[in-house]
């Protein structure tokens, strides 16, 4: 008997404004394995994590959804770089789980594992390859096949390179395609970082101070370029620069001492009585 | 930075200029063996000593080449190298020693009033044996140690301290009589390879002309790895290996893989070393030895190809003349080279070459 021989016994999914495809559990955007039926990329609970008995992360629990820009803000020493360690498989939590999608447990994968199922990282100081060009760094960071063999015989495809191509142009770097990584400024640097996040085209990215260091205008372009990814990837962004945060956060996150103080839009959290007591210092 | 600078060099100068430059060299040294076998009294012979030095000098040059794979690229500095090259000597000499004692046990071993032969001795009458073991015994324990120490992200100074211990490790193992490889005399006294005398201009001359073709095949092997993406890997382990780690790479195979083929390389360059030479012996495992061959490649130019060929030929070439001029101050010329280079040309004299270009 075909499942769909009583059609007046099923449920018609409700497909009006502001509740899209993934909203309602039809499928996600991510890639092959990664299981985003619900509609949450990440899921954070109870991660505890402590270091010599400092508790970096008190019981936090964080979830992302898919496509969602989540800015991540608390004074020094919150945790803010530990929550990204645990996420990309750096450190491990005490106790916690951890799940990207629904079917990755990430307090049982390797950095590498991490990577290669779909979260990239972009460090607080920027970090590229210096010795290799702009566009090498690139190519190392494209998504495919990473393993020794490999890399071994492989040949861009026409397809690869304009996809670099494409990066390229979006960070702005195309006239130093050939320049040494390392002569680059500080900014051409961050953007070269990010660019190298794009080709790598994980479902989360994780961006740690991306504008720190950057020109006005240079923060600007980061801010649309970051508006446009979300969507099509989320992302989670920590930030000290409140104007920046503003500018782009639908939801922001406040972490106080390795616990999550307040969640909500940048007025709301801005309002809140305990965080203006001990973040926004007043 | 110094990434592929003979690839940079090759494009300024024109592939042509480099082509012809490699060529005069692969010609010249495939001259040398042949004039070794024109009689004596000719004009253009060439003798056995200088054929055995150059030799000598080639086997050199490529452990500087294997040693530049793991330092100049992937940025693992080896300060037990000479251990590879050792073993290789080593298994190539079990094979010579069979030879020259021919039915027999080799001459040390009745010496030692020993009956028969240690259980690892056998089937080393076989030349096509002892290739292989040339090859799986210093591949195999660059594997292992590689393995453990890449697993445990042993590297910096800590990993050279571990490798410098290791074939320290290896040449009091090798002292030993009881170890069964000749002890501190090691093996020598060889006459026979194949059933050629090894000492005939024929057997000198193709011996010769095999390390040619290895020094050019890793030479090739090496070119190849820089410039693909493999090659690329490697100088971003050197540069920022937790970037790579969050590019998703896992680091750990690539350094195996480079190595290892490091260390089989060195095997390889032993084992032809031994019978031009005629002699091995543990102290070719001294601690000393493997840290100058890292000053080979240092003067040469790190992360270069040719570079560690022209330091390795540099160094040796001094040495031969240094320790018959003043024997007593070689090793104190050594240190002041290094440091010069060290102070002065931190991209080696390949770099000055370089530079000198308009």
């Amino acid at each position: 008997m075909k499942a769909s021989a009583i059609p007046e016994l099923m449920l018609e999914p409700i497909l009006d404004a502001g509740s899209g495809r993934d909203a309602v559990g039809l499928g996600s955007r991510a890639g092959k394995q990664l299981d985003v039926r619900h509609g949450t990329l990440l899921t954070l609970e109870d991660i505890n994590v402590s270091f010599d008995g400092f508790k970096a992360l008190r019981e936090l629990t964080l979830y992302i959804g898919v496509g969602e820009l989540r800015c991540v803000i608390g004074p020094n020493g919150a945790g803010k770089t530990t929550l990204m360690d645990v996420i990309t498989g750096k450190t491990r939590p005490d106790s916690g789980t951890a799940w990207f999608g629904e079917t990755f447990d990430l307090t049982h994968m390797s950095e590498v594992e991490i990577a290669q199922a779909g979260i990239g990282r972009k460090f607080q100081k920027p970090t590229v390859f210096e010795a290799l060009s702009v566009f090498e760094n690139l190519e190392l960071a494209l998504k495919t096949d990473k393993s020794v063999w490999a890399s071994l015989r492989a040949r861009l495809s026409g397809e690869q390179r304009d996809r670099i191509d494409e990066v390229l142009a979006t960070i702005r770097l195309d006239g130093s395609r050939q320049r040494p990584a390392g002569l680059l400024s500080h900014g051409q640097k961050q953007f070269l970082e990010i660019g190298m996040l794009l080709v790598q085209d994980p479902q989360l990215l994780l961006l740690d101070e991306p504008v720190a260091g950057m020109t006005d205008a240079e923060t600007e372009f980061t801010a649309e370029l970051f508006k446009s990814l979300a969507g099509k990837h989320s992302l989670m962004v920590v930030e000290h620069d409140m104007g920046f945060v503003g500018s782009i956060a639908d939801h922001v996150t406040v972490l106080h001492q390795g616990h999550v103080l307040a969640e909500g839009s940048l007025e709301q959290v801005q309002a809140d009585e305990r965080v203006i007591e001990v973040y926004l210092g007043r | 930075m110094n990434q592929p600078l003979a690839l940079t060099a090759a494009q300024k100068a024109g592939p042509a200029v480099t082509t012809l430059v490699l060529g005069a060299l692969l010609a010249l040294l495939v001259a040398l063996p042949l004039l070794h076998l024109l009689p004596p009294d000719s004009a253009l012979h060439v003798s056995a000593y200088t054929l055995t030095l150059v030799g000598k000098i080639l086997c050199y040059a490529i452990v500087a080449l294997a040693l530049d794979l793991v330092w100049g690229y992937a940025g693992l500095l080896s300060l037990g190298h000479g251990l590879f090259f050792a073993l290789g000597g080593y298994a190539m000499g079990m094979y010579l020693m069979r030879q020259s004692a021919g039915d027999g046990l080799p001459a040390f071993m009745s010496f030692l009033a020993w009956t028969e032969l240690p259980w690892y001795w056998y089937g080393t009458s076989s030349f096509l044996w002892c290739l292989a073991l040339v090859v799986l015994v210093p591949g195999l324990l660059a594997l292992v140690f590689g393995f453990f120490a890449f697993r445990s992200r042993i590297k910096g100074v800590y990993f050279s301290i571990m490798t410098q211990a290791l074939t320290f490790a290896g040449m009091l193992l090798f002292f030993r009589n009881e170890t069964g490889f000749g002890g501190n005399n090691g093996f020598t006294g060889f006459s026979r390879i194949l059933g050629f005398s090894i000492t005939a201009p024929g057997t000198r001359a193709v011996l010769f002309l095999a390390t040619v073709a290895l020094l050019a095949g890793s030479l090739y092997l090496g070119w190849r790895l820089a410039q693909s993406k493999f090659g690329r890997v490697l100088t971003a382990v050197r540069d920022a290996e937790n970037r790579l780690m969050f590019c998703g790479y896992d680091p750990r195979g690539y350094k195996l893989f480079v190595w290892t083929l490091s260390a089989v390389l060195c095997g390889l360059a032993g084992a032809l070393y031994v019978p031009q030479v005629g002699i091995i012996n543990p102290s070719e495992m001294a601690p000393t030895q493997s840290i100058e061959a890292a000053v080979w490649v240092a003067l040469g130019g790190r992360g270069t190809l040719v570079g560690p060929l022209l330091g390795a030929g540099i160094v040796n070439g001094m040495k031969s003349w240094f320790t018959v001029a003043f024997p007593e101050y070689w090793l104190f010329f050594l240190g002041a080279l290094f440091i010069v280079v060290t102070l002065f040309l931190p991209k080696g004299v390949f770099g000055l070459l370089k530079k000198g270009q308009p």
